[in-house]
């Protein structure tokens, strides 16, 4: 009998603390992205973006008991593995998040997930994060690592695809010399040539310098018809395309996702008519209502800002689904959530969707992006493909 | 047309920018030249120099471009540098007075003197940093290009397109105007003549009654209009970005090591030979090559010695060679 009592008082001492986490009114969320850095002028709509998903929690009052969703901003540099992980360890266990948008570049994404996640068993869901590297075929992630953003894998076939039918079969390749340069521009090689075309040269070019007439020297030498610059629109890549026009070697290029901003078309123009590009995108319904949803906040075709916001709101549906905010309970969740079966789920209807969930239904979470969780928790992808006309960058198809 | 096709190709890519890079670099190893030949020694700081002469000019420059003042098809710019060359001229003679001249006093040695300008190098790069920011800044305006590449296939009905910028042009005529204005100052002038005697020979400089801190001042007023100009010039002809200013010392210092440290004319002719050797070693040959060759040796590889990421290690390794054959430079400069 005394046991049975010590039994049962231990027992109810034990449950306290965890009936007072579950009907906690806060999970904190991390939200890491490059807020200083090369991408740090795309950086604050995508953090807006996973933000509006969590107040959309928040308001709907639907989230486990009624929790809110408090975001947690951290900087991941987009460069710097070191200063991103010692932000992320942050997040962890100082600010106890429970879950991680994040992170931006594949580099420190990467640096993350094996020294921060994957120890602490968090879960993280990259908005933007596309490296061919981060694919996990077995399951070195623990099955934490997912992305919204599809693998450069994927970019690389169709990037072939639309130079191609461009009727392009010579291109010069320069990559920023990082891991989402160089895995981009060997994905794209190997997509070309087994296409056919013929890839005359594949070099790298460092961020930050003052004059790049040397490697431009080295792709006109090479030649092509078009020049493909696998680099970042805040760094490197305008220095390459500026050198390229001023020498007159190339007139036309081929930009893939971290070359495609508003300050590309300020900066050049109709001096890159005609050049081609893509960048993740799609013309599901989702991304005119993640549009609307987002009104005058902020720019929702922002690169990547989409993204964030399916990011986010995974996150917040797995934690519903599984029934508990501990990333060992929902990581399992998250492709219950992104998948069929299940009534569709675009932006703005995550409270539905989260009522679903309560009750015991099934959702298949579309979002902004059309989202479809493949392999180890990475999405499929489908592209805007644009093209430079009149010196705008105008979407001319989706693939 | 295959061998104009060549040579207006290699001119393109590999002339025209070697000349204006290496007039840059003669610019600024002239500076660090006179220092070193007459202060005694290598001054650190002076990469953070050109950056803070060119963020004046640049500050100048915003201020007349919204005040609507411009030269026309040239760069205002040009019509900022005096400014930026007091602003330099200012910042030098207090860093002289505050530092430079306590060391000078105890008659520190030189190679406290190199600490003490990698101090100076520091504080430099975050006053500019602080005042201007770290990212590139924008500022030249007027016409770009003298001739573009389209403009030239037009023209000659060649393959090949020769660009040549407005920038490129006139960093060589400010760059050919600055030096003869010097050697003019240094060999024709008493103060120029004296500053000869004193960075010759310093006690008997003395004993003839030269003022030593007269010749310092006027050193450190020359070295500031030389670093402002190349600086400026870098930024017009490139980019302006605290960051490459600090990394041009490298460059800068192998030019005026392998002309020989102290010796004008070596500063100058090493500054070409580092702008040359960075340019046509990381230079992928195979179009030159294919236009001139014929068919049967033409290469099919890029014919490139090194990729263009070793540019550095090209100035390291001519630095190491000059320094372990010939340490004195090609002009007899002073042993390092």
């Amino acid at each position: 009998m005394k046991k049975l009592l010590m039994a049962t008082t231990a027992m109810a001492l034990m449950a306290g603390p965890a009936f007072a986490a579950g009907h906690g009114s806060e999970v904190k969320i991390g939200v890491i992205l490059g807020f200083t850095g090369p991408i740090e002028s795309l950086t604050p709509t995508m953090a807006a973006g996973a933000e509006l998903a969590m107040k959309e929690v928040t308001d709907s009052g639907m989230l486990l008991q009624g929790m809110t969703v408090t975001p947690v901003r951290a900087d991941s540099t987009c460069v710097d593995s070191a200063a991103a992980t010692a932000a992320a360890e942050r997040l962890v266990t100082s600010d106890g998040v429970k879950g991680i948008m994040g992170a931006d570049c594949s580099g420190v994404t990467g640096a993350i997930l094996s020294n921060v996640a994957v120890p602490n068993g968090m879960v993280m869901i990259s908005p933007s994060a596309t490296s061919p590297g981060l694919t996990h075929a077995n399951n070195e992630d623990n099955g934490l690592f997912f992305r919204t953003a599809p693998s450069d894998a994927r970019q690389g076939e169709v990037m072939t695809q639309v130079l191609i039918e461009e009727g392009i079969k010579e291109v010069a390749v320069t990559y920023t010399n990082n891991d989402y340069g160089k895995g981009l521009a060997d994905s794209f090689q190997a997509a070309f040539e087994a296409a056919g075309g013929t890839v005359t040269i594949n070099t790298a070019h460092e961020d930050g310098k003052a004059d790049y007439s040397a490697e431009v020297g080295a792709l006109a030498s090479a030649g092509g018809d078009r020049l493909v610059v696998a680099g970042y629109v805040d760094q490197g890549g305008p220095g390459i395309v500026r050198a390229a026009l001023d020498s007159g070697a190339f007139d036309t290029f081929h930009f893939p996702d971290g070359m495609i901003g508003a300050s590309l078309e300020e900066t050049f123009g109709e001096e890159i008519e005609g050049s081609t590009g893509q960048l993740p995108g799609t013309d599901s319904p989702g991304a005119a209502k993640y549009a609307e949803l987002v009104g005058d906040a902020f720019d929702a075709t922002s690169p990547y800002a989409g993204e964030a916001y399916d990011a986010a709101a995974l996150l917040m549906l797995a934690m519903q689904a599984a029934g508990s905010v501990e990333p060992g309970d929902y990581k399992s969740a998250v492709f219950d959530v992104a998948n069929a079966p299940g009534e569709k789920i675009y932006p703005g209807e995550l409270g539905k969707a989260l009522q679903i969930l309560k009750d015991g239904g099934d959702v298949d979470y579309v979002g902004a992006t059309a989202v479809e969780l493949i392999g180890s928790g990475e999405t499929a992808g489908s592209y805007r493909q644009i093209v430079i006309e009149g010196g705008k960058i105008t979407t001319t198809k989706f693939r | 047309m295959d061998f104009l096709n060549a040579i207006v190709a290699l001119s393109n890519f590999v002339l025209v920018p070697a000349i204006a890079y290496g007039s840059q670099l003669a610019l600024g190893a002239l500076g660090v030249t006179l220092i070193y030949g007459i202060l005694r020694f290598s001054n650190f700081a002076h990469g953070d120099t050109m950056a803070f002469g060119a963020m004046i000019t640049i500050l100048v420059t915003w201020w007349m471009q919204s005040a609507g003042i411009n030269l026309g098809p040239l760069p205002t710019a040009l019509l900022a540098l005096p400014f930026g060359i007091l602003g330099c001229v200012a910042m030098l003679l207090l860093t002289d007075r505050l530092i430079y001249r306590f060391y000078r006093e105890q008659k520190a040695k030189p190679v406290i003197l190199v600490i003490v300008s990698m101090g100076v190098m520091f504080i430099m790069n975050g006053i500019v940093r602080f005042i201007i920011g770290p990212n590139d800044q924008r500022f030249a305006d007027g016409e770009r290009f003298l001739i573009s590449a389209r403009e030239f296939k037009a023209m000659t009905g060649l393959s090949e397109g020769l660009a040549i910028r407005t920038s490129s042009v006139i960093t060589v005529v400010v760059a050919v105007i600055a030096v003869a204005l010097l050697f003019w100052f240094l060999n024709r002038t008493r103060t120029g003549k004296s500053m000869r005697a004193y960075s010759d020979n310093e006690d008997l400089a003395l004993l003839s009654g030269i003022n030593p801190e007269r010749v310092v001042m006027v050193t450190w007023l020359i070295v500031a209009a030389l670093a402002t100009v190349a600086g400026v010039l870098y930024g017009l002809d490139k980019s302006f970005k605290p960051f490459t200013y600090f990394q041009l010392l490298l460059p800068i210092f192998a030019s005026a090591i392998v002309g020989g440290l102290g010796n004008p004319l070596g500063a100058i002719t090493g500054g070409f030979v580092i702008a040359f050797s960075e340019v046509t070693i990381t230079y992928a040959w195979k179009k030159v090559a294919n236009y001139v060759l014929p068919e049967s040796i033409a290469p099919d590889g890029l014919a490139q010695l090194l990729s263009t990421d070793y540019k550095f290690a090209v100035s390291f390794v001519i630095l190491l060679i000059v320094l372990l054959f010939k340490p004195t430079g090609l002009f007899k400069g002073k042993a390092v």
